[in-house]
């Protein structure tokens, strides 16, 4: 057989590069422009190598931030996943209840996050406040604006108030979809609610509790609106975060070089996650 | 292994059923014997899974009762009925390997390992699954997850009845064939009751000792595929079963004749015949092309193989259709068709006149 070299499907290529080219490589270009160089505004750079990015992997206020966003995100991962599927779980699979059910769940999605920061800002006030107040009267010392605590366990309680419903509807939808027949597969061979779930609804869940915990991932270490809106990154530092120092360094200290290697490394990190999240969930759908 | 008896099951979807419309399923008597093989065919939507569902215990009969060997099941968990069933999509566990989805139900009824290994190993040679068995279920081919399905129903060795829910409808055309008779070298083999639900004539037919025909919630006809086919009890039998289906022309009955386009023809039980709207049915193999007769006109023929059939147009319009082997002759234009007069019944509303062994309706 001959085969015949036509390159010229290549053609239809150019408009997705150049699509892709103006949305995502021309701005990360910028981004990588600056951060290999010196500006002191006028237009004028000058080169600077690797200054920036050995400077920043050797800063300790790099590291605490970048400490305190991987906690962060483990412990939202670790409430909103599994509750959010316990309450997928949970919900009627027909009937009327499930618009109100759905509704319900998809409220605190439509909310902006900038609402939803001073939404907990004004209900987490410990003088004013109906959470803060109520926490207080129970004997409980609680005050966000001066406990690192008290503003952690807040920006963990709105988070997962505000996201633990897009697990829900991600793993709901995976629930309803998966056919009857198993269920009374299993009826007849004698599983138990446990074994179904283990060997039905664990395994037919997998792709959509990939998307959920690479969604979540994404959004949580990139958490940004919401904290400034409620702690601004303190009491002290806190709660800053990496993308809190990074807009610190960007926009507080002018900072351009150094916030530009910044967000390389943060997206390196964000990818590099991302990607180990993807492989170590999907592994065994490869392995015969 | 069980005789299953139904008693006057009826079953509707509707909380509050009031006219016989609303039932899904209507007032159905059976009795299957122990370890027969039986099949319920019928088009879609009428009843047939709904019957089944009913036998496995996964919906619970809004009336009637149904027995294992006398005793009354009507209301256990098909766990407690002990029956295994194979649906039409295969149902397989993905994470676990070909071994362990047989193991699955033994190991939730806690039978030991060792014993376990023992049926599995039997079963899975049964059903040619040997060589696959340490490998995961979900790599395997839609004819192999299906046997998957069907071996975990054979694991059991004390499953009172084995329930097939159109099986075949995701497998290759050239593998139904071969899993079909698969299936029907296990039955003799292990003698296990089984009932195959299919709207597929050609399914039931070669599967089944007898064929529990459905229409509309109801069982139309029981019977060996001999006797659907020689002498249906409806006529809705004679159109679903047959390939083409039985030929009906109306008539009237005179002197114990039937009359049709004013001649006589000697049909079995013309004599029976009462007041209803009667017809008479033949069926194409039964119809041969002659010097006399009724008076016809070759309107097609389609030759589907080792047969041809040929379809003619009566005066009246009604249509007859023959089959005419191959080789032989085929006139056209004016012809005349007689009836072979054995196989030529009077039916009267549709059901067969002077039949009295009639399912109850």
């Amino acid at each position: 057989m001959n085969k015949i070299q036509n390159n010229k499907a290549w053609f239809f290529v150019i408009p997705v590069f150049i699509l892709v080219a103006f949305n995502a490589l021309v701005p990360l270009m910028t981004v990588v422009n600056y951060s290999i160089q010196e500006t002191f505004g006028n237009n004028e750079f000058f080169w600077a190598g690797s200054t920036w990015f050995s400077d920043i992997l050797k800063s300790d206020r790099f590291h605490d931030a970048l400490g305190r966003s991987l906690v962060f995100t483990a412990i939202v991962l670790a409430i909103e996943i599994p509750l959010g599927l316990g309450i997928a779980l949970c919900m009627p699979k027909k009937g009327p209840w499930v618009s109100v059910c759905l509704i319900l769940m998809a409220l605190p999605l439509l909310i902006p996050w900038n609402v939803v920061g001073s939404m907990w800002n004004i209900m987490a006030l410990p003088d004013v406040g109906l959470l803060g107040r109520t926490v207080n009267a129970l004997g409980i010392d609680y005050n966000y604006t001066r406990q690192p605590f008290s503003a952690w366990v807040t920006l963990i309680l709105m988070d997962v108030w505000h996201w633990t419903s897009l697990v829900t509807l991600l793993c709901y939808a995976g629930l309803v979809s998966i056919p009857d027949a198993y269920y009374q597969a299993a009826k007849i061979d004698g599983a138990k609610p446990l074994a179904v779930f283990r060997f039905i609804q664990l395994p037919k869940l997998k792709h959509v509790l990939t998307i959920a915990v690479l969604l979540r991932f994404m959004d949580s270490f990139m958490i940004y609106t919401e904290v400034v809106v409620l702690t601004g990154g303190g009491p002290g530092n806190s709660t800053t975060f990496l993308s809190i120092d990074l807009v610190k360094y960007a926009l507080g200290q002018f900072d351009l070089g150094h916030a530009a290697a910044m967000s390389l490394i943060y997206f390196l990190i964000i990818l590099f996650m991302s990607w180990l999240f993807y492989t170590l969930m999907m592994r065994e759908e490869t392995s015969p | 292994m069980a005789k299953i008896t139904i008693d006057n099951l009826r079953h509707s979807y509707l909380s509050q059923p009031s006219r016989d419309e609303d039932y899904a399923l209507k007032r159905v008597h059976l009795d299957w014997a122990d370890g027969g093989a039986y099949a319920l065919l019928g088009p879609s939507g009428c009843g047939k899974t709904t019957l089944l569902n009913l036998i496995s215990g996964l919906l619970p009969p809004s009336e009637g009762k149904i027995l294992f060997d006398g005793r009354d099941v009507t209301h256990d968990t098909p766990e407690k009925r002990n029956i295994a069933q194979v649906f039409q999509f295969p149902v397989i566990y993905d994470t676990m390997t070909v071994y362990d989805n047989l193991a699955f139900p033994l190991r939730n009824r806690g039978v030991d390992e060792a014993d376990i290994k023992t049926r599995v190993e039997t079963i899975a040679d049964m059903l040619e699954l040997t060589s696959t068995l340490k490998k995961r279920a979900s790599g395997l081919t839609a004819d192999g997850k299906q046997k998957i399905s069907l071996g975990r129903g054979l694991v059991r060795s004390d499953v009172n009845v084995i329930m097939f829910d159109e099986p075949l409808t995701v497998i290759d055309p050239h593998l139904k064939w071969q899993l079909r008779s698969k299936l029907k070298e296990l039955q003799q083999r292990i003698k296990r009751t089984m009932i195959y639900v299919t709207h597929d004539q050609t399914e039931a037919l070669t599967f089944a000792d007898q064929v529990v025909v459905m229409n509309n919630g109801e069982v139309v006809q029981t019977g060996t595929p001999i006797e659907l086919f020689d002498k249906p009890r409806h006529t809705f039998v004679g159109h679903f079963i047959g390939s083409p289906g039985m030929n009906f022309l109306p008539c009237d009955v005179r002197d114990g004749k039937a009359m049709v386009g004013g001649q006589a023809i000697v049909a079995g039980n013309a004599k029976a015949a009462g007041k209803g709207k009667l017809e008479l049915g033949i069926r194409p193999e039964f119809v041969t092309f002659s010097k006399s007769g009724l008076a016809a006109d070759v309107v097609k023929v389609a030759d589907i193989g080792r047969v041809r059939v040929v379809e003619t147009k009566l005066a009246s319009g009604h249509s007859v259709k023959l089959i005419v082997p191959e080789g032989d002759d085929i006139p056209t234009g004016k012809v005349h068709v007689s009836f072979a007069p054995a196989h030529t019944h009077v039916y009267e509303n549709s059901w067969l006149a002077g039949d009295t062994s009639r399912a109850a309706s």
